[in-house]
């Protein structure tokens, strides 16, 4: 773990890979210590927010020595997403991939997804998976207007968009439930650390 | 019974939010802090009025803002001073009083605090409106009646606040290293600390856009994203910095170089369209 300035109160941790991100950010969120307000994990860094009167330097000793949890997939049931698998580029992908739909298809909904980070837009998951290796080319143009509920897939993760917003993830099918909702607690469906499985709605 | 205390938006100027000090500790489900952008007057302006300082405030960018109350409301601007308001100190609107904000001479945005505070209906506990991810009160528009809280606290019996105020001059903020110094180096460290930047007409609540030389990247390559503050000055691809301001994205793509001085943030936000800007070094590594 390296530890990076981030002004007066905030504080970089730095890791090699995402694993190692979910892994510590597992064991910080356990951790509670004193002064932090808040944790971003990331694709390969943990913000660390601190309040005002907490002292950096001493809180990065702290940090440095809490160890990563062992196992970063938790023993609760995993989110089930209900999603029907009809996106734009569901057929073009599968082409591009050298499968067939029913095939990509398959790999999305039998893979065990998990919430890396969230960003880009409130309640915006990344999740990976770790069944399959997912490297999936985005879109060379992207669209001005994803619709709100697209599940989609770039890079390594796979997300549910959770507001119309532009976008250049590759369009595989839509959510049938509101991944944000103001009126939930949290308000995200998809928290960092979650565990995620896509059911096909009937 | 008490008939209900409301503030009657006639002109918005060009944009006026409801603020406070945002929502902290949820950053981590996409949701950045937001608030207001100028702490230190938010913060202010509630005081001259005798509210607890998380009470929300209208932030008013650039004068504009045209009220009128049905019944004797006691309120205090703070911030960007406008002609046609008293200013860092109490007064009281009177029923059929229209209060008309006119442009700042210097600065950029000035708070307006009511007494009792502006009472919107908070969005995941705060009033702030993040005009990036659309969270928070809907902007005030002409024809609104905005709620005013009842008034909780003492009167502080202020006349007014000797605090110095925006100048339009050249601001000089204290900047300490960020995440991504090495990938600048000292050679970019001296080209950020060694120049005037001037701030563009593209800046907004996210952040301040500066026009200057650009920086020299020691390298190639791109950056993970990784969550940011307010306060970071990002530098993408075209080597000018952006100075993140309140409604800043919660992760970003591009290495930050440097952050700047909690307390000058607040300075930065009443920088106009052409102000120049340096950053002195505080600390080097």
């Amino acid at each position: 773990m390296k530890v990076l300035p981030s002004g007066a109160h905030g504080l970089l941790l730095e890791f090699a890979d995402l694993d190692e991100v979910l892994a510590h950010y597992a064991a910080l969120r356990e951790a509670d210590l004193p002064g932090v307000l808040d944790l971003v994990p990331a694709g390969a860094t943990i913000l660390v927010v601190t309040d005002r009167d907490t002292d950096l330097s001493a809180l990065g000793h702290r940090l440095r020595r809490v160890p990563p949890a062992s196992h970063r997939r938790t023993e609760t049931r995993p989110v089930e997403v209900p999603v029907r698998y009809d996106g734009e580029d569901l057929g073009d992908l599968a082409d591009t991939l050298g499968l067939t739909v029913p095939e990509l298809v398959e790999r999305h909904r039998e893979e065990e997804w998990t919430v890396a980070f969230c960003g880009f837009a409130p309640g915006f998951g990344y999740l990976t998976g770790s069944r399959h290796d997912w490297d999936i080319p985005r879109r060379s143009t992207p669209r001005t207007k994803v619709p709100a509920g697209s599940l989609a897939l770039a890079g390594a993760f796979t997300g549910v968009y959770p507001r119309e917003s532009p976008g250049g993830w590759q369009l595989i099918g839509h959510a049938e439930v509101d991944v944000f909702d103001l009126d939930r607690d949290p308000p995200a469906l998809l928290v960092p650390g979650a565990r995620v499985r896509f059911v096909e709605a009937s | 019974m008490t008939t209900a205390r409301t503030l009657r938006v006639l002109e918005t100027g060009p944009l006026t939010t409801v603020q406070d000090f945002g929502r902290p500790g949820q950053s981590a489900l996409g949701i950045g802090r937001s608030g207001a952008c100028d702490r230190a007057s938010h913060r202010l302006a509630n005081a001259l009025v005798g509210n607890h300082p998380t009470l929300a405030t209208l932030e008013v960018t650039f004068g504009g803002l045209v009220l009128e109350a049905d019944e004797p409301l006691v309120l205090a601007t703070a911030g960007a001073r406008c002609p046609g308001a008293p200013h860092l100190a109490p007064f009281t609107l009177s029923p059929g009083e229209r209060l008309s904000l006119g442009t700042p001479a210097a600065g950029l945005r000035t708070y307006l605090a009511v007494r009792g505070g502006i009472d919107v209906d908070p969005v995941l506990g705060s009033r702030a409106t993040d005009v990036l991810s659309g969270l928070g009160p809907p902007k005030p528009g002409p024809g609104d009646e905005l709620p005013v809280g009842d008034p909780a606290r003492p009167h502080p019996g202020v006349d007014v606040a000797p605090v110095p105020e925006p100048d339009a001059g050249r601001l000089t903020v204290r900047v300490t290293p960020g995440p991504r110094y090495d990938w600048f180096g000292d050679a970019g460290w001296q080209e950020l600390t060694g120049q005037v930047y001037t701030a563009t007409s593209e800046s907004n609540r996210v952040g301040v856009r500066l026009d200057g030389d650009p920086l020299t990247r020691l390298r190639e390559g791109e950056l993970v994203s990784e969550g940011m503050l307010r306060g970071a000055l990002q530098v993408p691809p075209s080597g000018l910095p952006v100075l993140f301001l309140a409604d800043h994205p919660v992760t970003g793509g591009y290495p930050v170089i440097g952050y700047v001085d909690d307390l000058d943030v607040d300075r930065c936000a009443q920088l106009r369209p052409g102000q120049e800007l340096r950053f002195s070094a505080t600390r080097q590594r």
